[in-house]
């Protein structure tokens, strides 16, 4: 109270302008808060929690009180469990399967879309969009009519054009049982997943390329480069920040498959289990055999997983982000 | 430098264009794959007006039938579909809603003011993105069922209120679309930082908000894995579960089934058809912006 007595003595601030200036204040942290309460309460907490429950051993229906620390033993058992072997086998070769076309077949397709459409662009980037922003479920749904063995529209197709002359023989004599046989589960899965990805592949790729200066390609012309030396070392190098976004994304993407292989070839993962996934298997950990303890070890491991192929693709494609067109 | 040219440089083509043979190919390519694209979603809608031996007949239907109506019948006698297709209504327009004005808050937030830790909040928003959804399953499921939320529609538009894509997306716009100056000049007015909010900073909004709206929209409409956990009844299905739920049965109906897959993508292909520009500009602004 005395250290006030000797204080010079503070303009006086009407309610008012008090109140401006505690809101001026405060204002941003306020706007700002329900994006980290939300996450503390569904993002953050979770996680420790499912940290925390990775280490015990569960049964949720059970009730809190039969939880049991059991040290690394969820752990242990799930890499000791060759169905999670197989789980993450199936995920690494459906990842491959249908993220390395995906971006195979964009790339040219973007630059094919900017160097030769003009007039059309919007109207044809817009369709090869179009699977993107379509359900999994109902596009898969479709997909199962299309991949039926005998009465398929893709084997119908398939046998009408293996009796083309020529070229036939490019083409099964058989009808293939795209579901029905261990071999062709994945790839019919993966066909679906490139499918619906390659046109947001597309987009993001033909936004990268129309920010490549186009007096670059002027001068290459001028000196003589043909088109395809053109894509070679003007458009593929220029695209290197844009492929790292867009790998990084297929990436963490495709090692969370679900919808797509659970709708398709079952919530088993069909003949064999040959498209049972990570996240389908620890799905039915939890849902089915109800060891939620289990599951999160399980969603820990392929964290881990998708944390290390992250960093190795930022060492491979980060590196030379500095060259880009920004 | 003794480099001279003998002749005049041809008039470069815009972007390194092709030569029409090639060109030709090119534009072949391109039209066939846009049928490939597009030739599933022909077919559900042909499917959907035929009955389940027409679509397994040799060869397939490639034209619409007529049995639309006994597909219709056959649909809402398996599944309350038109209920489950509200239930998909109601759960997007909440999470749009609250996502386009809490994203939109924050965006403001981040991008117009300077405070304390500013940069270091904004980072951990990003670093968000980055945490994989698989991680979340277990815990998610079971934080709903002790706040008792299983089979309610809040357990997935709550959590989902501010989400970090929305808050990237509305402070890259709200930075650099509009000025300081309007809004210093509405605080020497006398606006409070709210009402500055909403009478400036929303109605100049209108592209972004479109773009997040759009994308929340379809995302929670799309949304299976989500709905699955939480939803348990046929009452409260979402119209993906609905159809996960026809294509369980024993004996199902592809027919109906087929219409069912055809109401649920048909909402997004009108609201695609309306939107699509804006749509595709606005996310690939957000993400080679990043």
């Amino acid at each position: 109270m005395q250290a006030s007595a000797t204080a010079p003595p503070r303009p006086k601030r009407s309610p008012a302008e008090r109140w401006e200036s505690f809101q001026r204040r405060y204002a941003p942290y306020i706007f700002i808060s329900p994006f980290f309460i939300l996450f503390l309460v569904f993002g953050l907490f979770p996680i420790v929690f499912s940290l925390y429950l990775s280490f015990h051993s569960w049964q949720p229906a059970a009730g809190l009180g039969s939880m049991k620390f059991i040290g690394w033993r969820n752990f242990t058992d799930n890499l000791t469990d060759p169905t999670f072997w197989q789980s993450l086998r199936n995920t690494g070769i459906l990842a491959l399967e249908s993220g390395v076309p995906q971006h195979l077949i964009a790339i040219p397709l973007a630059f094919a879309i900017h160097t030769s459409l003009k007039r059309v662009q919007g109207l044809v980037t817009a369709l090869y969009f179009l699977p993107y922003i379509t359900s999994v479920v109902a596009v898969s749904v479709i997909f199962v009519t299309l991949f039926s063995w005998q009465y398929g529209v893709l084997n119908v197709v398939l046998t009408g054009l293996h009796h083309l002359p020529l070229i036939g023989g490019l083409f099964p004599a058989e009808k293939i049982n795209w579901l029905g046989n261990r071999d062709f589960v994945q790839p019919a899965v993966a066909s679906v997943v490139v499918w619906r990805y390659v046109g947001w592949n597309t987009v993001l790729y033909l936004s990268g390329i129309q920010a490549i200066p186009s007096d670059l390609y002027e001068a290459a012309s001028v000196d003589g480069a043909t088109t395809g030396q053109q894509f070679r070392y003007i458009t593929l190098p220029l695209l290197r920040p844009i492929m790292f976004v867009a790998i990084t994304l297929t990436l963490i993407g495709n090692l969370q498959l679900f919808e797509e292989p659970y709708i398709i070839a079952g919530d088993s993962g069909g003949i064999g289990s040959v498209a049972l996934t990570t996240v389908m298997y620890m799905y039915r950990t939890y849902n089915f055999y109800g060891d939620a303890g289990l599951a999160a070890a399980m969603s820990w491991l392929l964290f881990i997983l998708i944390g290390a192929l992250t960093l190795v693709n930022n060492r491979i494609f980060g590196k030379s982000r500095l060259s880009g067109s920004d | 430098m003794a480099v001279t040219y003998t002749r005049p440089p041809a008039p470069a083509r815009e972007g390194g264009a092709l030569k029409p043979l090639g060109r030709g190919a090119a534009l072949l390519l391109l039209v066939a794959g846009a049928l490939l694209t597009v030739l599933p979603f022909y077919f559900m809608f042909v499917f959907a007006t035929h009955s389940r031996s027409e679509i397994f007949n040799l060869p397939p239907p490639a034209w619409f039938g007529d049995h639309t109506p006994q597909n219709y019948d056959s649909l809402l006698g398996r599944t309350p579909f038109w209920r489950n297709l509200w239930n998909s209504l109601y759960l997007a327009v909440m999470a749009t809603g609250t996502t386009l004005f809490f994203c939109s808050l924050a965006g403001y937030a981040f991008a117009m003011y300077n405070f304390r830790f500013r940069d270091g909040l904004f980072n951990v928003v990003l670093a968000t993105l980055l945490i994989p959804n698989a991680l979340n399953i277990v815990p998610f499921a079971l934080i709903m069922q002790a706040f008792g939320w299983i089979d309610t529609p809040r357990a997935l538009w709550v959590p989902g209120m501010a989400g970090a894509f929305g808050i990237f997306l509305m402070r890259q716009y709200i930075g650099s679309a509009i000025p300081r100056e309007l809004v210093e000049a509405a605080r020497i007015d006398g606006c409070s930082e709210f009402t500055i909010y909403r009478r400036i900073i929303v109605p100049l909004c209108g592209p972004a908000m479109a773009t997040l709206g759009l994308v929340t929209f379809i995302a929670s409409w799309n949304n299976f894995l989500g709905p699955l956990i939480i939803f348990r009844s046929a009452q409260t299905f979402t119209a993906p579960l609905a159809l996960r739920s026809l294509q369980g049965l024993v004996n199902t109906d592809w027919g109906a089934l087929m219409l069912g897959v055809g109401l649920t993508v048909l909402p997004l292909l009108v609201v695609f058809a309306l939107a699509s520009r804006q749509l595709i500009a606005g996310l690939t602004a957000g993400a080679t912006k990043g």
